[in-house]
């Protein structure tokens, strides 16, 4: 590619080796950043499928000499507390995350319309306040937000601790600056142009919304819901804290500590849980990949 | 995506009707729907997110632990600044809070570097292999922060973690002996080190996808006239790439540098307990002041919480200032 740019035809003799060389090279180092990326995730799955035997053995392999599916049978069928397994703990992860997914989705929206759509006095003000709380890391305000939920739940009698209701409020409102971000963009790219003309066609501001801005917005819903429901399905640390000693109520990322450490760690079994959390969180990343980095990076790059 | 929404919204007069409706319901709709529009999402934001930032501050000047959340304890006593005056005389938080901001360095320097470069290779390899690397970048990026603490716990395990047993197989004239049974997770600069490599493996996806994406908004013809003038690759890059692609530069770095001060989950999976304060990392310390502690030191948690965000604050007040101008807030 560069080497071409002298014109004497002895250069031009030694070009394609240099080419070759340098093409070599890159696709080399392309290997590596793929067996990079992808190593820790094999180790994952390999681990899963190795029986006991060899897990603790010290000929450690590269490929498992047998497989098996022992340890993804003790994830999906034993009870790690009376009556609760692994489809309870799904249960409990898929209230959270899909309850906030739905929540954020119509409170998203409905912000974004309203900062894309209209002018009004707090518009700055409501823009500014979501750029400076996504700099606010969770883990500060972590300790008000247990109080408030303590005192909360004191005075009213409301449940929000040692329950999913405290997270599923937490989990939203955390991916809610993002995702009003991201759907703002996706609204006021819909060109004003077609809902007037439909309204003068005498559609209702309802119809307007569902025919005309809906199907073209569904494209930015469906990323920003996807990262809301990345951002829920993972988090660890809140539930953690908020669900404590309620390990019935305990969601899939928390349920991977019952075995670990307790009565030995459990590899095997530890690695076939990873792998059933992350294959769902997988399967979204590789569709909405890019979107969701458009919308991290919303507004840095522009003409 | 961003210019058109500009232009959009450019064009559109200050006050625009809202669509549809009579002129009487239109007037009265221009008024009040936007706040109906982000109310439930602003109330929501200033319960869980604005109030508790005050609160915090709040916390941070009053003596306050677990005790006063008892039934009619008595409420938290003001104390002054005893909280930070306490922290700044503590010689173990400011040994901490210089492991944050090394551990942050390398995190932020190591996944910037290695993302940056990976973005270019993307570029320059054909489509479909490049598409490839990025369908793999996608698993580490994927991969839920708790399973690949545990990944990497169990690859640099004593005796038989990968990592251990590979490096106990190298020759000693190269990686020195005794590895087979070295312990990664009870000193700070191994563990640090293995927190830094789960960090960088998970995080430098982003900045590669991230990169290639600015790569391909720059005009081809810069290169050329740079390759006329005889320029290298190095130089291309200083000279084209890097000014052209500054402002997302900016804003990964800002992303990144808050994304690692407050990295938990994987130091929560690596340290496995609160015994050893020497590997404590900011966020760690807020967490253990807080709910670990016996009793539980909200006070002084807050303390450190307000140390963090205002930590983060100044590093962001920079990008915050290029969004603003960038006309983002309009």
């Amino acid at each position: 590619m560069t080497a071409t740019a002298s014109a004497t035809p002895r250069r031009r003799r030694r070009a394609p080796v240099g080419v070759l060389v340098r093409r070599t090279g890159l696709y080399a180092a392309g290997v590596a950043v793929f067996l990079f990326s992808v190593f820790p995730v094999y180790w994952m799955v390999a681990t899963a499928f190795k029986p006991v035997g060899e897990i603790f053995s010290k000929d450690v392999r590269l490929f498992p000499a047998t497989l098996t599916l022992e340890h993804f049978d003790r994830v999906l069928n034993d009870e790690l507390i009376p009556g609760v397994n692994f489809w309870e703990f799904l249960v409990n992860s898929l209230i959270v995350t899909l309850g906030s997914v739905a929540a954020g989705a119509v409170l998203s929206l409905l912000a974004a319309v309203a900062v894309a759509r209209f002018r009004f006095r707090m518009r700055s003000a409501f823009i500014i306040l979501l750029l400076v709380i996504q700099m606010v890391p969770a883990e500060a305000l972590i300790i008000s937000v247990f109080i408030n939920f303590r005192r909360f739940q004191d005075a009213t009698g409301v449940q929000m601790l040692g329950n999913l209701t405290g997270i599923l409020v937490v989990y939203t409102a955390v991916a809610l600056p993002i995702t009003i971000m991201m759907l703002r963009g996706f609204v006021a790219s819909v060109p004003r142009e077609l809902e007037e003309a439909a309204a003068i066609d005498g559609a209702s501001p309802w119809t307007v919304f569902w025919r005309i801005l809906m199907p073209l917005v569904a494209p930015g819903l469906v990323a920003a819901s996807i990262f809301a429901f990345i951002t829920a399905w993972n988090e660890f640390i809140v539930a953690l804290t908020f669900l404590g000693r309620s390990t019935e109520e305990y969601t899939l990322p928390l349920s991977l500590s019952y075995y670990f450490g307790r009565y030995g760690t459990e590899w095997g079994a530890i690695m076939a849980a990873s792998t059933l959390l992350t294959l769902p969180v997988m399967a979204f990343f590789l569709f909405a990949q890019r979107r969701m980095v458009s919308g991290l990076t919303l507004g840095a790059v522009k003409g | 995506m961003a210019p058109t929404a500009e232009a959009v919204r450019e064009q559109s007069p200050p006050e625009p009707p809202p669509p549809g409706g009579g002129p009487k319901p239109r007037r009265r709709r221009s008024l009040s729907t936007p706040y109906l529009l982000i109310g439930p999402a602003l109330a929501i934001l200033v319960l869980v997110l604005v109030w508790p930032i005050v609160q915090m501050v709040w916390n941070s000047l009053h003596d306050y632990t677990v005790r006063n959340l008892l039934p009619n304890a008595p409420a938290p006593e003001w104390n002054g600044f005893a909280h930070y005056r306490r922290l700044l005389t503590d010689p173990e938080f400011w040994a901490i809070l210089r492991n944050t901001v090394v551990v942050c360095v390398l995190m932020v320097g190591g996944t910037m570097a290695l993302g940056t470069l990976i973005g270019i290779l993307l570029h320059k390899l054909p489509r479909w292999f490049s598409v490839t690397v990025s369908v793999g970048m996608m698993l580490a990026w994927a991969t839920p922060a708790i399973s690949a603490s545990l990944v990497f716990r169990w690859l640099f395990l004593p005796e038989r973690g990968l990592v251990n047993v590979a490096l106990d197989g190298l020759p000693d004239w190269l990686v020195g002996s005794g590895w087979l049974n070295y312990n990664w997770f009870l000193e700070p600069v191994p563990l640090f080190s293995v927190l830094i490599a789960v960090i960088v493996w998970q995080s430098f996806p982003f900045i590669a996808v991230s990169v290639l994406a600015g790569l391909k908004s720059i005009p081809h013809e810069l290169y050329e006239a740079v390759r006329v003038d005889g320029a290298g690759g190095w130089r291309s890059f200083w000279n084209v790439t890097f000014p052209m692609l500054r402002p997302l530069f900016a804003l990964l770095l800002v992303l990144q540098i808050i994304w690692d001060l407050r990295v938990f989950t994987q130091l929560y999976i690596l340290a496995n307990s609160f015994q050893n304060k020497s590997v404590y990392l900011l966020s760690y310390y807020i967490y253990q002041q807080g709910f670990s502690a016996s009793p539980a030191n909200y006070g002084m948690g807050s303390a450190i919480a307000v140390v963090m965000t205002v930590m983060i604050l100044v590093v962001t007040a920079y990008y915050l200032r290029i969004m603003i101008r960038q006309g983002e807030t309009r």
